[in-house]
């Protein structure tokens, strides 16, 4: 028999997302928790339900139905704390990614200094910058009114000054802030958040304190260099929480599950990543990626440091019809593998932005569908790159930094028809560099995780433990300058279970390396013509023990950054040959 | 699983809460008539102020500032009426420079709110007013017949519905457009360019009902100062049977086209109403639904795009489409008689 080793309690956790709303149960297993099941529903945060309690009662009946557990009660309400009868939960984890972004206005002194941090903790949640004033807006502070009051943001996020620094024009910037909230009906007041310098608080509290909700975290810019934001993130956090409570029926009883601790699932989503961060290779970050209908959202976290970029306008949902103002068209058909006209890509992304529940029903919707998901994710690592400090050596040519893993969630991967999509649509999107590990979060368990991680960590880290995650494989990517066909990396094999197995591969290619999921194996590498796989500098390569993925060891040689042939027939042939390699 | 609903109703009952994006003044009253573009309620959607300094304005500072202000706050004040001085040796002041009204004075400054002409809230149907809702707006009532669609321009008019399109596909050939359609609705198919939408925008019509458009000409369209609504989307995808055969067999009638843009959240989508008297009251209908066998269907995703079906039988778990995908389903017997596996996310009912 097996002895508990921890105080067990079941947990609940809720995800209401921009399209599906998931009830996911973990439980004790054996001594140790485990993730139960799921079930889902149709979000109802919109018109004619305008209630996410509605999906949320859905998705719990339908755990109900596949793990067998009572969770609702005859009062029609969760049963929290379980019974004896193992009906109910302990404990509630939920977080949210439905509704439309906030609308935030950012306030700061300089344009690429506070202005700009303001921005990237914006980035931060589900908001939309909607307008910045800075030191340089030549606008009059009643200009400025008049465009807050046209805008109407929830959101001010207000930084500037370094700690002990700039005090008045701060307070004169704030006016125009003022003075809208002066002129808004009580329920309309805008949020304001100051995340600058903390020295002149009680001016500011003085100035604009009374005229409507002022909070306060610390600056995000406390020096001229470098910028903090993770305090100020979970005052945001926080705030976003309360506005969504009050745009939306249902939230807040979410969050009286959660015993208030109802979460953003990017906030959520980060820290599992954070927290993965600290368990694996401290010389490498850990990425995670999820490709929502509300959002793409990208997490990088090096050694328990977090950063964050949550981009509504990269997600397949309603947003997609603004996807020609952030890029060409062309960036997103040089993905297809098939010949579809550039007017009928427009027409699916005006379609999908009608209805983003709707599922591709033919192959070309399906490549259109996974094309746009590779082009979200270069767009949303673009941004995130701009924020992230040089990190390695892969950083400064304008390419990845090295992670171990790569986390990556969202229905256009966990939904796509087999796993090869999934793992090509990853490699084109992200173009990992030097050597990484695939998983996919099936079940969209990270920020259930992360919210878990609040009220029981040891179940966060347990279910983490557990093979949680589709291991897709271990990815090779060598960085060099070498031609189509120069040697880039040897590779040998040496199998646990005996054998060995060695390949050459060369620059332009696309490789799959058998090694059965789950068996491990040792890596000798050595890369050729001083290609990079970051093992300590060009040319330089190593041994390690790998596990295998679904599709063993992925050597990906296509170049970094993967330059596609221009002419679109070579292109499409091109990108087939690559399909038929991993078998999609 | 919950069927997202697509109303194409030949008579019914529909009920629709008229609101301000703000706050404002509500204009009608409960149990008014109202026609499609009388205004329900009026606010200010886009203020404008002017911050006057008058301390530096008069030289004065402090409490003197402060002082020599005679305008208080929501007083009403002209162009050129004095707000605040004489002050000094010169006896310099202060005047408005429009017309407006005082929201504020103190530290030296004055806040003026210019008179400038209110946003309206049109009705966009015919009915009656049967609530009324505090400072936002009010719920109108009215029977007739129903044809929702899926994109909208933002506008709202009424006229007579005059049928330009010979089959629901039929793509709209600015020759078409003529002056006997001058202040009429015309129902069109398929737009593919803007030219066609600007000449009918010359003549002009009151509003124009199209299948479907082609994505470039968007920006065009969002131009164009009358109505306009897609009843199926972008492509070219021929209007369905249903909303083509009810909108083509009410030529001459007096139809509302409100445009506005589809918004989930508040459930506020493009339509077409046509108000027709009833005997009897009538039911409204439906707004929620679960999917069965037996409900008539409309498919809004290639390859059935603008087409209707019947649901044959829902499937359970998940099925693989020909492209791979596995998602939950249903056989749908549709129009031409052939029988095909739609994902249910495709599907809306259509009552």
């Amino acid at each position: 028999m097996t002895v508990s080793r921890i105080n067990a309690e079941s947990l609940l956790a809720i995800d209401v997302g921009g399209v599906t709303t998931r009830a996911m149960l973990f439980d004790d297993v054996d001594g140790r928790y485990r993730f139960l099941g799921v079930g889902t529903a149709p979000t109802t945060i919109n018109a004619p339900y305008k209630d996410v309690a509605e999906g949320v009662r859905r998705a719990l009946e339908r755990l109900q139905e596949i793990t067998g557990r009572e969770l609702i009660g005859a009062d029609e309400r969760l049963i929290i704390p379980s019974t004896l009868d193992g009906s109910g939960v302990d404990t509630v984890a939920a977080t949210i990614s439905a509704g439309p972004p906030l609308k935030v206005l950012v306030i700061g002194l300089l344009e690429d200094i506070s202005v700009e941090s303001a921005r990237h903790l914006a980035t931060t949640t589900y908001t939309r910058v909607v307008e910045s004033i800075g030191l340089n807006d030549r606008r009059k502070t009643e200009v400025r009114l008049d465009a807050i009051l046209r805008l109407r943001p929830d959101l001010v996020l207000a930084a500037g000054g370094t700690e002990g620094g700039a005090s008045q024009s701060i307070l004169r910037l704030l006016e125009a802030v003022g003075l809208a909230n002066y002129l808004l009906p009580g329920d309309q007041k805008m949020e304001v958040l100051f995340v600058g310098n903390q020295s002149i608080k009680e001016e500011v509290k003085d100035a604009i304190g009374r005229l409507g909700p002022l909070h306060f975290a610390p600056n995000v810019r406390p020096l001229l260099e470098g910028e903090q934001l993770g305090p100020a993130q979970v005052s945001l956090a926080a705030i976003a929480r309360q506005i969504r409570s009050q745009h939306h029926r249902g939230v807040e009883d979410l969050n009286s599950y959660s015993m208030g601790g109802l979460l953003p699932t990017a906030t959520a989503f980060g820290r599992v990543i954070r927290f993965l961060s600290k368990i694996y290779d401290a010389d490498k970050g850990v990425l995670g990626v999820d490709i929502g209908a509300s959002a793409t959202t990208i997490a990088m976290a090096f050694s328990g440091q977090l950063w964050q970029g949550v981009y509504p306008e990269y997600g397949l949902g309603r947003g997609l019809v603004e996807l020609p103002e952030h890029c060409k068209m062309s960036d997103v058909m040089r993905w297809l593998h098939l010949d579809i006209p550039d007017g009928y890509v427009r027409e699916v992304l005006y379609t999908k932005a009608l209805y983003p529940s709707s599922v591709p029903a033919t192959l070309e919707d399906l490549a259109i569908e996974q094309a746009l998901a590779r082009q979200m994710l270069q767009l949303a690592m673009k941004r995130m790159l701009e924020v992230l400090p040089e990190k390695n050596g892969f950083v400064k040519f304008g390419l990845t930094p090295g992670f171990e893993p790569v986390v990556a969630s969202g229905s256009v991967l966990t939904r796509a028809p087999n796993h090869a999509q999934s793992l090509l649509t990853l490699l084109d999107g992200l173009q990992p560099v030097g050597i990484t590990t695939l998983v996919m979060d099936q079940n969209h368990l990270a920020p259930a995780l992360g919210a878990a991680a609040a009220v029981n960590p040891v179940l966060a880290a347990q279910v983490l433990e557990s093979s949680t995650f589709l291991n897709l494989g271990t990815v090779i990517s060598p960085v060099g300058e070498g031609r189509p066909g120069t040697p880039a990396l040897r590779v040998r094999v040496t199998y646990a279970s005996g054998g060995e197995a060695s390949l050459d591969v060369k620059e332009g290619s696309l490789e799959l390396v058998h090694l059965p999921l789950g068996q491990k194996a040792q890596l000798q590498l050595q890369p050729l013509h001083r290609y990079d796989i970051g093992m300590g500098g060009p040319g330089r390569g190593g041994s390690l023990r790998v596990v295998g993925g679904v599709f063993g060891l992925v050597i990906d040689a296509r170049g970094r950054p993967l330059i596609l042939p221009q002419d679109a027939g070579k292109r499409r042939e091109m990108i087939g040959k690559w399909r038929w390699t991993l078998g999609c | 699983m919950i069927a997202q609903i697509r109303h194409v109703l030949p008579l019914t009952t529909i009920h629709r809460e008229r609101i301000l994006p703000i706050p404002g003044k509500v204009l009608v009253r409960k149990g008014q008539r109202v026609i499609t573009t009388d205004t329900v309620a009026e606010t200010r959607l886009t203020p404008e102020h002017l911050l006057l300094d008058v301390a530096r304005g008069l030289r004065l500072y402090g409490d003197r500032a402060d002082k020599a202000i005679q305008c208080r706050p929501g007083d009403k004040v002209a162009e050129g009426d004095v707000l605040a001085g004489p002050a000094g040796l010169t006896k310099r002041t202060i005047r408005s420079p429009r017309n407006g009204r005082v929201i504020l004075t103190g530290g030296g400054q004055i806040l003026i709110e210019v008179e400038n002409p209110p946003f309206e809230l049109r009705a966009g149907y015919p009915g009656t007013v049967t609530e009324l809702l505090d400072d936002q707006g009010a719920i109108i009532e009215s029977t007739g017949a129903l044809i929702q669609g899926v994109w909208g321009n933002g506008r709202i008019d009424f006229g007579l519905l005059f049928v330009l399109a010979n089959s629901p596909g039929e793509i709209l050939q600015s020759s078409q457009l003529d002056v006997s359609l001058r202040g009429s609705i015309a129902l069109a198919g398929h737009c593919q360019n803007g030219e066609a939408l600007k000449a009918a925008g010359d003549l002009p019509l009151r509003g124009l009902i199209l299948s479907s458009m082609d994505v470039s000409v968007v920006p065009v369209a969002l131009r164009m100062r009358y109505p306009i609504v897609l009843i199926e989307g972008f492509g070219h995808i021929p209007m369905n049977s249903a909303a083509y055969k009810l909108l083509s067999t009410n030529g001459q009638r007096e139809v509302a086209i409100n445009a506005e843009q589809w918004t989930p959240l508040t459930g506020v989508r493009p339509e077409i109403f046509i108000p027709l008297p009833a005997a009897d009251s009538l039911p409204r209908p439906p707004d929620t639904d679960e999917f069965s066998a037996g409900q008539q269907v409309h498919v809004f995703r290639a390859p059935y795009a603008g087409k209707i079906g019947k649901i044959v039988e829902l499937l359970p778990g998940m099925n693989a489409l020909t492209n791979g995908l596995s998602t939950q389903a249903a056989l749908v017997e549709m129009e031409s008689g052939e029988t095909v596996l739609i994902p249910l996310a495709n599907l809306e009912v259509l009552e």
